[in-house]
């Protein structure tokens, strides 16, 4: 895969110009001062511990990556054919900065890395994802969670 | 992603995110994000760059400690460039494979063919796992052989060919099995040390230049045109990468 703005005209513009959702507005929750901050990672590359059951094509569902999981041994069964893996393969957090946010931790920067991390798999209509979202929300406030950091694959 | 963002922030949590597409990120504005420039698949930036993967990190983190939204911020610099010596002339496969085979309509003869392959690339497929301490082969829960006998009966037969996963169709088995052998081989390709790959230079030996990636491409072909649906549904677009589907029937 080449950076965005090397692909062919045809092929940027089929994946710059997919449907998107409007939003009429853009919520906003003031956060604590980074220090004190419990951050939860979730990330839309497909992927799950290897004993979880892989990715299926269209699924809004996600994976719980817990944080003190095995992250050497994290899958990926995302179904795009259309993103570098060769980074992933070399070290996980090229797409899910794991050891980074524990450092951050062990610093002070942060305050503490939640107790559970967790992977959805992008390309899923957000309507299809957006219960599950809802949801998850929930057991993101039962971890205690002040602050979700997104990544995308 | 920025949809996300949408959701939970609405639920109370506040979010930051990285953003890989600024167009969408522009379209959907999310509270807080960080446009990257960094190919897809690396939100990042790079492997095995610690440094700067925890630049990365603070200033998308930093993005919550303003007092207003949202905020869209780019993070300007490019990945840092791996120390390759000039005369390096970048990304060879560590095996010398006889070309593709040019007949795949025996099924039998096209696992021979895979097998070869596989038992070539094995040694570098395990150096791999020592060098990056991980692999992400195990998707399917099958051996790159059971794999290679499943790729071959599709090949010739796809319709006909049992579900190779049990309670899964034959589409979804077949998906996570290619995936996996694609794994096998990319991996055992990028294990030479003190080699930058691309995942494009790779995957242009992986389907130019192996039975498995004309395989695969031809399986593909076939499935375009299959009655069977759960082959057909992955067609388009999750058989073969966008930059690799010149070497297909359909494009």
């Amino acid at each position: 895969m080449v950076h965005l703005s090397q692909l062919p005209d045809h092929l940027r513009d089929a994946l710059v110009n997919q449907e998107l959702p409007d939003y009429e507005s853009t919520p906003w929750v003031a956060a604590k001062p980074l220090a004190e901050s419990r951050i939860a990672i979730i990330s839309t590359a497909g992927l799950h511990r290897r004993e979880d059951s892989p990715f299926v094509a269209g699924a809004g569902d996600y994976r719980v990556i817990p944080d003190d999981a095995d992250m050497d041994a994290l899958m990926m069964s995302h179904v795009s054919t259309n993103f570098d893996r060769t980074g992933f393969f070399q070290d996980v957090n090229t797409s899910f900065p794991i050891d980074r946010l524990h450092e951050l931790v062990e610093d002070g920067f942060i305050g503490s890395a939640a107790a559970r991390h967790y992977s959805f798999m992008g390309a899923t209509p957000p309507a299809v994802m957006e219960p599950v979202a809802r949801d998850l929300a929930g057991l993101l406030k039962q971890d205690h969670v002040d602050a979700v950091l997104l990544v995308p694959v | 992603m920025g949809g996300l963002a949408h959701i939970i922030e609405s639920e109370g949590i506040p979010t930051t995110q990285i953003s890989l597409i600024r167009t969408h990120t522009e379209k959907m504005r999310p509270p807080r994000a960080l446009a990257v420039p960094f190919e897809l698949g690396r939100p990042l930036g790079a492997p095995n760059e610690p440094a700067f993967q925890r630049r990365v990190l603070e200033e998308v983190l930093k993005l919550l400690e303003r007092p207003a939204g949202p905020v869209l911020e780019d993070f300007a610099d490019a990945p840092p460039v791996a120390d390759v010596e000039a005369d390096a002339e970048g990304w060879a496969c560590p095996v010398n494979f006889a070309a593709p085979m040019v007949d795949i309509s025996d099924a039998d003869l096209v696992y021979q063919s895979l097998l070869q392959e596989v038992n070539l690339l094995r040694p570098w497929y395990e150096e791999a796992v020592r060098t990056f301490n991980r692999s992400a082969f195990g998707i399917s829960g099958k051996t790159p052989e059971e794999i290679a006998r499943v790729i071959a009966d599709v090949l010739i037969d796809p319709a006909g060919t049992a579900p190779p996963i049990d309670g899964e169709t034959i589409g979804t088995g077949f998906k996570r099995m290619a995936d996996d052998l694609r794994y096998f081989y990319t991996e055992a390709a990028i294990a030479k040390p003190d080699q930058r790959s691309t995942d494009l230079e790779v995957a242009n030996w992986l389907w130019g230049e192996t039975t498995l990636g004309k395989v695969l491409a031809a399986i593909r072909d076939a499935s375009m045109e299959s009655e069977e649906p759960s082959l057909k549904r992955l067609a388009p677009t999750a058989m073969v990468p966008t930059h690799q589907r010149h070497r297909t029937r359909h494009g």
